[in-house]
């Protein structure tokens, strides 16, 4: 009797237990800070609140090796990632995530397809994109009064001098140096598709190369400002937008010759849960989500129809969001789409220059 | 009368001597079962996964296992003629079932490896191969002119050797060509060969820094009384057992150039304010920062050591009319190699494997070969190189070691 007693019991607390947990959860990985803030308010709550269903967040900071090493030993907790355009081609291309079906992703708010409501080159086999970001400069308008206008500034130690804060990185800083060279944002991949192309923005480089310091996670340019380490620095906009808007730095933002490139969702092959993930995927890159993201950072959207959408910073309804992203039309005058096939066909030997030439 | 050659017996009559290595046997097989799950432990989770890791620094079958009939028919190639219809047949045959089995990526990064911008051209052609009809190699041509390269052919071959040296080359700076001659890689892409002199550099000042600045220590901890001593051991112990991210943090706020050190040399007038000291995001950071957080490795040793050298040898010898110095250098000194020996073998091994502070302090070039073999690992993906680097890496401390031995005997080694 007893221990019929004790079974029930258990079983009572099993079932409980059961319906608290049956509505799942998924692991989303981000790049952390500010912007996995936005994802958490934007995409995170409502979801949660919608379905029930609770979202574990990760950070990490970009590439593949976490999810090669979880997918290749067969022991995923991941379930959907943030990826870069370059990451999530490179990514499907090896069998690290699922490939999706776009036609199941949800029409825009003002009823156009999916397929024509997000930008260009918002599909890959394996994933959606999310939002439009952007490699910037920025400088400190309280160290600088008349500060830097182009891109060639940034080179121009003469005129602006101070160090220079630089992605360790081939990505963005050969395609800025082109330009600061003199060659026009179209060109720019034809160029640098050539070895003497390479030659070129490897000895733009070279004149600041003394007063560089190298950051490598996307947190570290504003404190970089912040702190007057470096004069100028490149950095994600988003983090200077944050900076600024946030905490009240007086950074600005040089729009010349900005790398803008989308940061993109895929689902990891193998995902524990994978259903719940693609519903998260879908959930996430609405109309209303990608909108409301754009409230928290300056991240702009990746469907057409969010842009009307788009309204004031969350915490000052005097800031506007439109002009603070990539694509406002005053900001993208120059600007280099970053060219995600030269640069996985590349990679490996730009890489190799550069941490040749760096450590030379 | 009985025979003295009669073997002692035990109560139960066996013989003594049988009976003895029995119980030998026994106690041995019962420490060494003690030390059984230590030994599976450290086989299981260990060794075994380290060595299957190293086997990538000259094992590469991925090209071999996915493009099987391209293989089979680069292997009668002979790297200079001109490529024939049947490898041509053979790889549009390879490439659409890679494009159906959706290992197309994996192959084309492979190659690419070999030979930049062969990526795309793998992944382009492998989309439009199912359509492609004999004469293949026209066909391919067609497609992308690229075909017609004798080098994308030659970048195959290499790729598909199963077991190759091309890696292992690479992490010295060397490349291998398609017919298996080794040549130095271009000047502008060499870089391994700086890292390891440049990591061995490091590691030998840390190593001699270590010893400068921690041998009075030492000293003077094993010679103060042990109230004293052990007090100022414990200023010498909670760095130790602080977090090395948080030194390496700490180290940031006090070099950088807004930093609390240059702030000092601004006050005292031996810096401009704005021409201040680089002190991090370079070598001199990296030393630095090592230097203080292996200091512990070196002082400890060399303390306990020191602890064990009795007073009355040092007294002696100035009874005898020995100058504080000669006392010091004849008699004292000797006895404290084992400690130094111990410190600085334990101190340069420890900094020839540093990665994460002079990840965070290095700069451009204050970074060490640990570094790159994360570069790899986590950025490029090149597990392959990331191996032949780490395999290069332990056969060359195996080697210092062996150096070690034979200069300074690893007897004469004592860690207390």
């Amino acid at each position: 009797m007893k221990t019929i007693m004790s079974l029930t019991t258990a079983s009572v607390l099993a079932i409980s237990a059961g319906t608290a947990f049956a509505e799942g959860s998924i692991t989303a990985v981000s790049w952390g800070g500010a912007y996995t803030k936005s994802q958490v308010e934007a995409y995170h709550k409502p979801w949660t609140a919608a379905t029930g269903n609770t979202v574990v967040s990760e950070d990490y900071s970009g590439g593949l090796a976490e999810v090669k090493a979880q997918v290749d030993s067969g022991a995923v907790t991941w379930d959907i990632i943030d990826v870069e355009k370059s990451d999530a081609v490179r990514g499907c291309d090896e069998g690290l995530f699922m490939e999706i079906d776009h036609s199941a992703l949800p029409n825009g708010a003002d009823g156009s397809a999916a397929a024509d409501d997000f930008i260009p080159g918002s599909f890959t086999d394996c994933a959606v994109a999310n939002i439009v970001w952007s490699t910037i400069f920025a400088y400190d308008s309280s160290v600088m009064a008349n500060g830097p206008a182009t891109i060639a500034d940034f080179f121009n130690l003469d005129a602006f001098p101070g160090k220079r804060g630089l992605r360790k990185s081939p990505k963005a800083n050969l395609e800025m140096a082109l330009a600061a060279d003199g060659v026009a944002s179209a060109d720019i991949y034809e160029v640098l598709g050539t070895d003497e192309g390479v030659d070129r923005a490897f000895a733009k480089l070279d004149t600041i190369k003394d007063s560089v310091v190298w950051w490598e996670a996307g947190a570290q340019p504003p404190q970089l400002l912040a702190d007057g380490e470096v004069a100028m620095t490149t950095a994600y906009n988003g983090r200077i937008f944050n900076a600024v808007a946030s905490e009240g730095k007086p950074f600005e933002i040089v729009w010349d010759a900005q790398v803008f490139d989308v940061d993109m969702w895929a689902i990891v092959e193998g995902a524990p849960n994978a259903e719940l993930a693609m519903d998260f995927l879908k959930f996430s890159t609405a109309t209303e989500q990608l909108a409301a993201q754009a409230s928290y950072i300056s991240y702009g959207p990746a469907r057409k129809s969010s842009a009307p959408l788009v309204g004031t910073y969350h915490s000052n309804a005097s800031l506007d969001m439109g002009p603070q992203m990539p694509t406002a039309p005053d900001n993208f005058a120059t600007a280099i789409s970053n060219d995600f096939e030269f640069w996985a066909d590349n990679q490996d030997e730009l890489n190799e220059r550069f941490n040749a030439w760096l450590a030379n | 009368m009985s025979d003295i050659t009669t073997p002692l017996v035990a109560a139960d009559g066996t013989p003594l001597k049988r009976k003895l290595a029995q119980s030998l046997m026994r106690s041995r097989a019962r420490a060494f079962g003690l030390a059984l799950p230590l030994l599976a432990f450290i086989l299981v989770l260990f060794v075994y996964p380290i060595a299957n890791f190293l086997t990538q620094a000259f094992y590469d079958a991925r090209f071999a296992t996915l493009m099987p009939a391209t293989t089979q028919a680069l292997k009668d190639w002979d790297a200079a003629s001109t490529p024939t219809e049947e490898m041509a047949a053979m790889l549009v045959a390879d490439l659409v079932i890679a494009k159906k089995e959706k290992t197309i990526g994996k192959v084309a990064t492979r190659v690419n490896r070999e030979m930049s911008g062969t990526r795309s051209l793998f992944t382009k052609t492998a989309r439009s191969a199912k359509k492609m009809e004999a004469p293949f190699m026209e066909a391919l041509i067609k497609k992308d002119k690229d075909w017609a390269d004798i080098e994308v052919w030659q970048a195959m071959k290499t790729a598909s050797r199963v077991y190759t040296p091309a890696y292992l080359a690479a992490a010295v700076d060397l490349k291998m060509l398609a017919d298996g001659t080794i040549v130095r890689q271009e000047e502008n892409r060499r870089i391994h060969v700086i890292l390891f002199w440049r990591t061995l550099e490091i590691s030998f000042l840390v190593t001699l820094f270590c010893f400068l600045l921690g041998y009075p220590v030492a000293y003077m901890l094993a010679t103060l009384p042990a109230r004293t001593s052990n007090l100022l051991l414990i200023l010498v112990l909670l760095p130790f057992w602080t977090s090395l991210l948080v030194r390496t943090t700490a180290w940031i706020a006090m070099l950088q150039a807004q930093g609390v050190l240059n702030d000092l040399f601004v006050v005292f007038g031996l810096a401009a304010d704005d021409d201040r000291f680089s002190l991090i995001y370079n070598k001199t950071g990296t030393l630095i920062a090592m230097t203080h957080i292996l200091l512990p490795f070196m002082i400890l040793p060399l303390y306990s050591v020191m602890k064990t050298i009795p007073p009355s040898y040092v007294r002696a010898a100035k009874s005898m009319g020995a100058t504080n110095w000669t006392a010091f250098w004849r008699v004292y000194f000797p006895q404290s190699v084992p400690g130094i020996g111990a410190g600085a073998l334990l101190v340069f091994i420890l900094a020839i494997g540093y990665y994460i502070t002079p990840a965070l302090v290095g700069g451009q070039d204050g970074q060490m070969i640990s570094n790159f073999i994360d570069f790899h690992m986590r950025k490029s993906l090149n597990w392959n190189l990331a191996a032949a680097m780490g395999l290069v890496m332990l056969v060359f401390v195996l080697f210092m070691f062996w150096i070690y031995d034979r200069i300074v005997g690893i007897d004469n080694m004592k860690l207390g």
